[in-house]
């Protein structure tokens, strides 16, 4: 076990490094955008004048390079600063945002990973079956429209027509955490459509491509039922390469939810993201764009532990 | 909700006369129509058919254009969102009525030296920002000036002709101009000249949301949501609702299902291209009220061809006004005739006559410049509003009758008004609406003006707008604004091809005058603080 924690550990560092360069892309790219911060605050009514006075205000006047050893320095100290237009700690502004992209995330997640692999599962026991058509059809429809279209196909007919879910997902201090669920479904549930094809399929295809091994023969000879052959001789040889593409939704379920918040009007990350970019708000994209980037980093780590953990071979090596 | 087919044609009328879906004028005409006398048709009027406004309830309101990086500070307000979120919780000197007309808010009576060079404003003293401290001259002297000098706010032009403010006493406030402005009570109704509570040193304290509006806000997010419950110790009318809610909504979809599932009372905005499907529902009523905000083409008038006063009219000419707002407006707009007042302004000249679509009378002026068959090229872009393109391409279209050649140019989004527009000699342009007509005029039509679009010279225009400016006979100024918009008509260089109209909706369990104002969508954007629950 002692190579699975230098492996976690070289990873680490190695992500922290990623994270570094990341850091000096986004800053490029915010400075690359045509106009500065004062101006688009400004927009029309913007003199020269009142932009030099809020450019000075902001620290403007100073050089880039300066700025990004600035806001670098109280990084690594886990200070991420200042909005530029709001004035705000970022981490207050952020957070609680965060908190709500995770709780949707995690929503989705706790739907669709269990539903993805039941269903993988079943297709691939019942394979070329009527029901494994459909099942691929349905998954492979969904996945194909895109999120925001998918959004209000769900807000048209579980919304408007039928009333049984609220169309917007507007959240207030005091819900109940049932209440919370129910407001939240309809995006929650777009997000499942998303995400479960990629999933289930990659379920049934591992499975499938291991019933021709001869060990699955043998024990089919042994006359184990077809559904004992799948779950415990099959599944846990399948397991690696269904945790990455686990892994590799989770990610998007947190970084991928961008239109969906937009459409249910749901208060997460996204569009914080989207309109601190018009605005040229340098330390909030910074800092979403490092938690998305972190995101990434922690569950690709995570897949290849857990596809090492599953597999003997990998978890002593000669 | 009752329904409208009631055997009794009065009863029908009364009922809608109580829900406000009638104006006076209408629910007059048709009751004489229905055999009632004059007499009669008023009495029912005020007594049985007009409903009191009553208290309570929660108002739910969605927004559109609104930022998670908005402030609460008054020289950056932009979105819809502050501006609509300031009408609640800050109130103003003075404010826009629901008939259009100059009302009071926080000042009850002002007055001016004869060369309206002087203003003294007198403020109420029941006024007291929600933290309980009363409002008094010295919190208006320091909001004002926190839009002069060395600031970043975006109201500073507006106030550059003030030399001095100062509070004469706990509720007099003097306002000193380098020159005569009889509009200066008008301007006191911007959205940035908000009133916020005056700290020591003469700044203002805008960074704790406290005000003195109709309601104070108990939560909030910018980008999200704002909870907001009735301030009591208001010191206006009205205010009926006990909590309002703003939901930002910046998805056109997202409002208008939240409307139709019934998560919103009301929407701000409403998409046009839809604008037929939603007035077919029985529960949603959709105001569409005149604004002053215009869409203008202007032309270089020292450019040729447009140099020839008989080419800019032979343009104006070839525009058929009515087929454009019918397909490019979906009927949302009021029709313009070249001078940039709209009927809902003051000094509105009622006496001019329509430019109509002639094509022939366009060809022989067009003749008689010697410019028959002329080619020119008009730049417009898709941020200018929507549809603007087809706008243009529409008029190209009809202006063919006249033997004009308009070739569409289509320029990109981005920089549009920093490239394209003051640069390109025929543009298409959007302008949100002024208070009056002399802002307006002294900020695109003056001879020396910065924004001088269409690069128009008129000297009897130029000394005409001076003069207006600070003359406080309200007659005498409406001729000569009459006078100023019949020169723009006859010689000026702008096509106006419409005024757009707000175009909102609420549900019919909210009520409300029949009466809208015309400074923003949503009554002047204090719905709260005039509408009620049925």
């Amino acid at each position: 076990m002692g190579d699975v924690a230098s492996l976690i550990l070289k990873r680490l560092a190695l992500g922290v490094v990623t994270l570094f360069v990341i850091s000096i892309l986004i800053f490029g790219a915010v400075e690359m955008l045509p106009g500065d911060i004062a101006q688009a605050v400004l927009g029309q009514s913007a003199t020269p004048e009142n932009l030099a006075a809020l450019r000075e205000q902001m620290g403007l006047d100073q050089p880039a390079i300066v700025r990004y050893f600035h806001w670098l320095t109280g990084a690594i100290s886990g200070d991420f600063g200042n909005s530029l237009v709001t004035g705000e700690r970022v981490s207050s502004t952020i957070g609680p945002r965060l908190l709500n992209t995770l709780f949707l995330a995690s929503y989705a997640a706790a739907i669709a990973v269990p539903l993805a692999i039941i269903l993988g599962i079943l297709v691939a026991l019942a394979r070329n079956s009527v029901f494994d058509r459909v099942a691929n059809i349905l998954a492979l429809t969904a996945i194909s429209s895109p999120e925001f279209f998918l959004g209000y196909v769900l807000i048209l007919y579980l919304s408007v027509k039928t009333g049984l879910f609220p169309a917007i997902s507007s959240l207030q201090g005091d819900m109940s955490f049932g209440d919370l669920l129910y407001r939240t479904f309809l995006p929650a549930l777009t997000m499942v459509l998303v995400v479960m094809a990629h999933m289930m399929r990659m379920t049934r295809a591992a499975i499938i491509n291991l019933l021709a091994s001869p060990y699955i023969e043998m024990a089919r000879l042994k006359g184990v039922p077809s559904w004992k052959v799948i779950v415990f001789h099959a599944l846990p040889n399948a397991l690696a390469p269904i945790i990455n593409v686990v892994a590799l939704n989770l990610a998007y379920l947190i970084t991928g939810v961008v239109l969906v918040e937009v459409v249910f009007v749901y208060p997460g990350v996204g569009q914080l993201l989207v309109d601190a970019v018009s605005k040229r708000d340098f330390p909030i994209v910074q800092a979403c764009c490092l938690i998305f980037a972190a995101t990434f980093i922690l569950l690709n780590l995570a897949a290849d532990v857990g596809s090492i953990l599953t597999n003997p071979r990998l978890r002593h090596p000669k | 909700m009752t329904n409208f087919k009631k055997p009794n044609l009065m009863d029908g009328l009364a009922a809608e006369a109580r829900e406000g879906r009638i104006s006076r004028r209408s629910f007059m005409q048709r009751s004489m129509a229905a055999g009632l006398t004059a007499s009669t048709a008023t009495g029912l009027w005020t007594g049985a058919a007009r409903a009191e406004p009553k208290r309570g309830g929660t108002f739910r309101w969605g927004i559109h254009d609104g930022n998670t990086s908005d402030t609460h500070d008054p020289g950056t307000y932009v979105t819809r969102q502050m501006i609509f979120l300031a009408h609640q919780y800050r109130s103003y000197l003075t404010m826009i009525n629901p008939d259009n007309s100059l009302g009071p808010d926080l000042a009850t009576e002002w007055s001016a030296t004869p060369d309206a060079a002087e203003w003294t404003f007198k403020i109420t003293d029941k006024a007291s920002f929600h933290s309980g401290r009363k409002v008094t001259a010295n919190d208006v002297v320091a909001s004002l000036n926190h839009h002069r000098g060395e600031t970043s706010s975006a109201a500073k032009a507006l106030l550059t002709s003030v030399t001095d403010i100062t509070a004469k006493d706990d509720t007099t406030i003097v306002i000193t101009l380098d020159g005569g402005n009889a509009d200066l009570p008008w301007l006191m109704t911007d959205y940035h000249l908000a009133i916020c509570p005056a700290n020591d040193d003469g700044t203002i304290d805008w960074e704790s949301a406290d005000g003195c509006g109709p309601y104070k806000i108990d939560e909030g997010e910018f980008g999200v949501s704002w909870s907001l419950s009735r301030h009591d110790g208001w010191h206006g009318e009205g205010a009926w609702f006990d909590k309002v809610q703003m939901l930002i909504l910046n998805d056109p979809n997202a409002r208008q299902t939240a409307l139709v599932t019934g998560d919103v009372d009301c929407v701000s905005l409403v998409e046009l291209k839809t604008l037929a499907l939603l007035q077919r529902r029985p529960d949603i009523e959709v105001d569409n009220v005149p604004s002053g905000a215009a869409i203008t083409m202007p032309m270089f008038c020292d450019t040729a061809p447009f140099d020839n006063v008989d080419v800019r009219t032979a343009l104006k000419l070839s525009m058929n006004r009515q087929e454009i707002i019918d397909k490019i407006a979906f009927g949302a707009a009021t029709m313009g005739n070249d001078f940039h007042i709209a009927p809902v302004q003051p000094f509105y000249p009622t006496d001019i006559p329509q430019h109509e679509y002639d094509p022939d009378k366009a060809k022989s002026l067009l003749k008689k410049a010697g410019a028959e068959g002329m080619s020119i090229s008009l730049h417009t872009a898709d941020s200018v509003f929507s549809g603007a393109v087809d706008m243009c391409v529409l008029y190209s279209e009809q202006a063919k009758a006249s033997g004009i050649n308009i070739d569409v140019v289509r320029e990109p989004n981005d920089g549009y008004y920093s490239d394209v527009w003051l640069k390109k000699p025929f543009t298409a342009v959007s302008w949100g609406a002024r208070p009056t007509p002399d802002v307006m005029f002294t900020l695109a039509y003056k001879s020396d003006a910065a924004w001088n679009e269409s690069h128009w010279q008129n000297e009897r225009f130029n000394e005409l707008l001076l003069q207006a400016k600070a003359e406080l006979d309200q007659n005498l100024r409406a001729e000569m604004y009459r006078e100023m918009s019949l020169l723009m008509h006859d010689d000026g260089g702008t096509i106006i091809p419409f005024f757009n109209n707000f175009v909102f909706a609420h549900s019919t369990k909210v009520q409300h005058n029949p009466d809208l104002a015309a400074s923003w969508a949503c009554d002047g954007a204090r719905a709260p603080s005039r509408w009620w629950f049925a």
